[in-house]
């Protein structure tokens, strides 16, 4: 799915440039890193409450390129620069976390758990 | 190659650089994808329980042609029970760091999961030192 899409979809507001719309394969819906850090494997975009730069490093080091802030969350401004010079993409909804994923999961947009049809 | 980053445990917000500076090294070098990932989550998993449990340490990062070592030193308040640690779900992680998004027990499960060797030195009030081995 292309950001744009998902940008559309849950009429979120792009808060960094995109200079190139690209694809996510999934989606992954979490405030704790941990779990991020542990489970997500691909090309993912994640949606979370969360609002700090550990979210940002988190992503950086699993290579997760688009972030979803819900529940109206707003990144402060470093924290944006922090992701631009990553090179992630920022998106902010107002929609809460599980509807969020439902909306993209509705679209297309499957966990990768689901994707890969791990043991479950 | 052995690189050297100091990891300053004042500012848990910004805990992480090490690791992804050293993750830069690593793509720099050439070193596959997966080998990086993989030397990214622990070392970066080490750096935060480094921030979050001991006010920051020491990294060390020894790049070989067969491996990657990473060793992480502080001198913390050491872990009493390393059973205890090393179990999925078990923290003793702040409040603070709670809301940072961590102190959810993964951090060792997570470092023993993608290294291929970890080995922890700790001694109650002198400090922990962590050694990852990574194969390429």
């Amino acid at each position: 799915m292309k950001i744009t899409e998902v940008q559309e979809i849950l009429h979120a507001q792009l808060v960094t440039d995109l200079v190139e719309d690209f694809d996510v394969e999934f989606g992954y819906g979490c405030d704790l890193m941990s779990d991020v850090l542990a489970f997500v494997q691909h090309n993912d975009i994640l949606l979370t409450g969360l609002v700090n730069p550990q979210v940002i490093r988190t992503c950086e080091v699993v290579d997760i390129h688009a972030i979803v802030f819900v529940r109206g969350k707003v990144p402060a401004q470093e924290l944006i620069e922090i992701a631009t010079s990553a090179g992630i993409t920022l998106l902010c909804t107002e929609y809460s976390l599980y509807t969020s994923c439902g909306l993209l999961y509705q679209h297309g947009l499957l966990g990768e758990e689901i994707g890969h049809d791990f043991s479950l | 190659m052995t690189f050297h980053y100091n990891v300053d445990g004042g500012y848990p917000e910004m805990a992480g650089r090490a690791s992804t500076k050293f993750k830069s090294v690593l793509k720099d070098l050439g070193v596959a994808p997966s080998v990086i990932r993989r030397v990214s989550i622990a070392m970066y998993e080490g750096e935060i329980n480094m921030v979050i449990h001991a006010n920051g340490g020491d990294i060390r990062c020894e790049v070989e042609t067969d491996k990657i070592r990473v060793v992480l030193a502080d001198q913390g308040p050491g872990i009493p029970n390393l059973e205890l640690a090393m179990q999925a779900g078990w923290s003793t992680a702040s409040q603070e760091a709670r809301e940072l998004g961590f102190g959810a027990g993964m951090g060792f499960p997570n470092m023993k999961k993608y290294s291929d060797a970890l080995d922890v030195q700790t001694e109650v009030g002198v400090g922990t030192t962590l050694t990852l081995d990574f194969l390429i």
